[in-house]
């Protein structure tokens, strides 16, 4: 079928206008007759290239707008197909064998209603779940955990919210207790800040330039085709994240999340971040960085899966960003700021098996400030929806365009027994 | 005077322990009034010393500790050995295992307590702390900067002595703007200097003590002091010097703990192990006056114009350039010779001279002036066990420098361990950068100082934890 006919067909399996989508045209969360509900959000820092992640493969414009750095279905890496318009990155095979058994779905061209490129504030808008940053020092997930009834769905513990990581994360403070943990092990100095501290270094200071490429094998890498990252002379090599710590870490943290979560006596509720997905340079999508963080990231989702045990069933796990990026490459094989992206989301109590979509197009008309995938839907309905729907928060706080106020000031309440930090 | 925000930025990177919020501001006016302004605050370089012991209270405690600890080890091998014993006697006499066969006296189960911290370990500790709360506190730091150069200068070690920390308040401090030839006679003869420099144990092999024990001479103090501590190496002195000062100071020693429940473990100078006899050190004879020949040799060394050149050439290297310019040199050895050793006229002189304002932060900062700025700038009180660690690991270990020459003062020895410093900072930043505002903190910070290349770096970062990583390890931070 011409590719051209599909985009259209995409448009016609939308639920209208987006300015009025709500959560009751998404597929609905499943509703047993015994829930007790799971809800964990990972913040995935930096701003995802949603395009990169679940690639329009039926758009007409694709291809010509990513090159040889599209992902598509024909490609070396052949990406996994969602539906007829949409198709998975090949790095995330848990996440496309969730999505096949109903378990994972994916809503793209979506954005906060934050319109600038700062990270920080991105990330403030996210979590805060206000319109804009430095409102609030609480997280809507947090106020939500407030706003349930007593007595409503969430278990004996589901009133205290968990935190993993060595910082609470914005999305996960505020009023309700938080239990918080640290894996054993910090995520090591990344790659990318290692080269962005390189890249400072070159410019300004060449006595530490030498030290740093020296440690962290930088040169051996350009050099040699990547074939031996350490310094010759043995010397020791910087601790900076193979990707196999980060893996590691990625797994270690979700897995730990999903174990407090699926205890029966356990919070109802977690939140963790991830870093690393700024990818102005070498973005790597089908094969590379930003490939490999998505391994890692598939990693975590199956590890949550499996910790979850019986408790799965009971689970929506909300994977969301601050940002996408732009839509073309930038001259380093990079991708910079943008505005929407894919959120993805994946647990037993979703069902999914489906891309949601107001799909906006791709040409440069179509684009956000001509340069950035433009955003029809509110991430904020959709979590609201989440928050209704799985965790049943009461509808009156949310009332008005955002998430639950904040109703009291926030107090450090985190539990001491857990509390690592 | 007009306001200079980049001398008042060096100031406190280059003089100081770095910036907290609102530091560079608050002396915008006049940067090098206030560095002088911090040497004339009354109790400058002292430190709120609480309920820390002193040297000699350090020293007898943990004898007494140590005591009890052997004696605590040898009861309990007594009775490991007696229930080893019973168990064997009682399976010989049933010629089968006997589940009765309980160790007499098993000591209590310890299991669930935690182990207490032993008492040279909390000693430690309790100096450690108080010496990073006085350098965080501290609204500049210059004078704690001058504080921890003369300890470096004069250092001892930890692993040697329970009293490093004592050591610092007792013989520094109290010096640090005063007389450099009182802080000479203060570190050299402290038993901190005694025990590390072995002197405790040096004597004269012509005194009573030699003629009887047959023990003698240890020359590594007196050879320090000439080399390390005063004159410089390879300068006026020769090797009949460094055996003559020796002899000199033969009898400086230490108090047996055992023996003296109140001043064991503090100096005393011993008559009966004093070399007898004049002695001629660089030129000039000493007479024997006892405790008083080696106090008058000191009191010479103190001022001799090679001690005045040792001590400038370390200063300015220290606190402006491994190479430090020599007219900057020339200035501090002869205020330094002007003034008999007034060592606050001597840091006088180098805020003075605009040698020490070049724009270049040549300096790489010392691993526990780096961690120190890090806390500041971050505004954190610090964690003692987690500062130390951080030292061990930058090659800073507090109180324990590889020879008694001190940590090295030139660039090259710290510029390895940046791989070590990004981890620190990449660690730290993770877990406190969410609730700071980094691109704040690097305007408070390094915001005169800091090139478009840093300031891009941290707005760019993907991350708070990465923007402050990046300003913690940006050259105008790391530097000086």
């Amino acid at each position: 079928m011409p590719a051209a006919l599909l985009a259209p067909t995409r448009r016609a399996l939308l639920f209208g206008s987006a300015a009025v989508f709500t959560w009751a045209y998404l597929p609905r969360v499943a509703r047993a007759e015994r829930r007790d509900p799971r809800f964990l959000a990972i913040v995935l820092r930096g701003g995802l290239d949603g395009l990169a992640v679940v690639a329009p493969v039926g758009d007409p414009d694709w291809r010509k707008l990513r090159g040889d750095k599209a992902l598509v279905l024909d490609g070396q890496n052949p990406a996994l197909p969602l539906d007829d318009f949409f198709a998975l990155n090949p790095a995330m095979p848990n996440l496309y064998r969730l999505y096949r058994a109903g378990q994972a779905l994916v809503v793209h061209a979506v954005a906060t209603p934050y319109r600038e490129r700062s990270h920080f504030d991105g990330q403030d808008v996210l979590e805060s779940g206000l319109a804009g940053p430095g409102a609030t020092d609480t997280g809507w997930l947090n106020r939500a955990l407030s706003a349930l009834t007593p007595g409503g769905s969430a278990g004996a513990g589901g009133r205290q919210a968990l935190a993993i990581g060595p910082i609470t994360p914005l999305v996960m403070r505020g009023p309700a207790p938080v239990l918080s943990w640290m894996p054993p092990r910090l995520p090591p100095v990344s790659d990318d800040t290692a080269m962005r501290l390189l890249d400072l270094y070159r410019h300004t200071d060449p006595a530490f330039a030498g030290v740093l490429e020296e440690r962290i094998g930088i040169a051996a890498i350009a050099h040699a085709g990547g074939m031996d990252a350490r310094p010759a002379d043995g010397s020791p090599a910087v601790q900076t994240g193979g990707i196999a710590q980060v893996r590691t870490y990625f797994a270690e943290a979700a897995g730990a999340a999903a174990k407090f979560l699926a205890r029966p006596d356990g919070p109802r509720v977690g939140a963790l971040a991830f870093d690393g997905w700024d990818t102005h340079v070498n973005e790597g999508a089908v094969k590379g960085r930003l490939a490999d963080l998505l391994g890692a990231l598939d990693g975590a989702i199956a590890a949550i899966e499996t910790n979850m045990g019986e408790a799965w069933p009971d689970t929506v796990v909300a994977l969301v960003t601050e940002f996408g990026r732009t839509a073309h490459i930038n001259g380093n094989d990079g991708t910079d700021h943008g505005t929407a992206t894919a959120a993805l989301f994946a647990g037993g109590a979703l069902r999914g098996g489906r891309v949601v979509a107001d799909w906006p197009g791709l040409k440069d008309a179509d684009l956000h400030d001509k340069r950035d995938l433009k955003p029809t839907i509110d991430l904020r309905s959709v979590l609201k929806g989440l928050l209704r729907d799985h965790l049943r928060v009461d509808e009156r706080p949310s009332r008005g365009d955002g998430l639950p106020r904040q109703r009291r000031r926030p107090a450090d309440r985190r539990s001491p027994c857990l509390t690592a930090v | 005077m007009a306001r200079d925000a980049r001398a008042a930025a060096l100031a406190l990177h280059r003089f100081g322990l770095g910036p907290r919020a609102g530091a560079i501001e608050a002396i915008v006016s006049d940067p090098r009034g206030a560095l002088i302004d911090e040497l004339d605050r009354p109790a400058a370089g002292l430190v709120a010393a609480g309920d820390l012991p002193s040297s000699g209270a350090a020293n007898r405690a943990v004898f007494e500790f140590n005591a009890e600890r052997n004696a605590k080890d040898k009861l309990a091998r007594q009775r490991r050995e007696a229930a080893q014993k019973f168990a064997e006697n009682a399976s010989q006499n049933t010629g089968m295992e006997n589940e009765m066969a309980a160790p007499p006296e098993a000591p209590p189960a310890m299991a669930g307590q935690p182990e207490p911290v032993p008492l040279p370990r909390q000693i430690f500790l309790d100096e450690a702390k108080a010496r990073f709360d006085t350098a965080i506190r501290a609204e500049i730091g210059f004078v704690e900067r001058l504080v921890w150069f003369w300890s470096n200068h004069f250092c001892v070690n930890a692993d040697a002595t329970v009293m490093a920390g004592g050591y610092e308040r007792e013989a520094i401090r109290p010096n640090v703007l005063g007389r450099f030839a009182d802080m000479l006679q203060a570190a050299d003869g402290h038993p901190a200097m005694l025990l590390y420099l072995n002197n405790a144990l040096s004597i004269g092999p012509n005194s009573v003590a030699g003629i009887n024990r047959d023990r003698g001479l240890n020359e590594n103090l007196a050879r320090e002091i000439l080399e390390l501590h005063t004159l410089g190496v390879r300068t006026v002195y020769t090797q009949a010097d460094v055996t003559n000062f020796a002899k000199i100071l033969t009898g400086w020693t230490i108090r047996e703990t055992a023996s003296d429940p109140d001043h064991g473990g503090e100096f005393v100078f011993l008559r009966r192990a004093h070399e007898p006899g004049p002695q001629t050190v660089v030129g000039r004879e000493y007479p024997d006056t006892g405790v008083e020949q080696g106090r008058a040799v000191l009191a010479d060394l103190a001022r001799h114009p090679a001690t005045a050149r040792h001590i400038a050439t370390k200063l300015a290297r220290h606190f402006v350039a491994d190479e430090p310019p020599p007219a900057l040199v020339d200035r501090l050895a002869s205020r330094f010779l002007e003034t008999d050793g007034d060592l606050k006229e001597v840091a006088r002189a180098l805020i003075s001279a605009p040698e020490a304002w070049a724009p270049e932060q040549a300096k790489i900062k010392r691993p526990a002036e780096w961690i120190v700025a890090v806390l500041r700038a971050t505004g954190q009180s610090g964690d003692i066990q987690r500062i130390l660690g951080g030292l061990n690991l930058l090659g800073e270990p507090l109180w324990r420098p590889p020879s008694p020459k001190g940590f090295p003062d030139d660039n090259a020895a710290w510029l390895d361990g940046l791989a070590q410093r990004l981890d620190i900072a990449n660690t730290f930043a993770q877990r406190i950068a969410d609730r700071l505002d980094p691109p704040a903190i690097a305007e408070a910070t390094i915001g005169p100082l800091a090139s478009a290349e840093t300031r891009g770096a941290i707005d760019r970062a993907e991350s708070k934890p990465q923007a402050l990583t990046m300003l913690l390890m940006a050259p105008e931070f790391l530097r000086r």
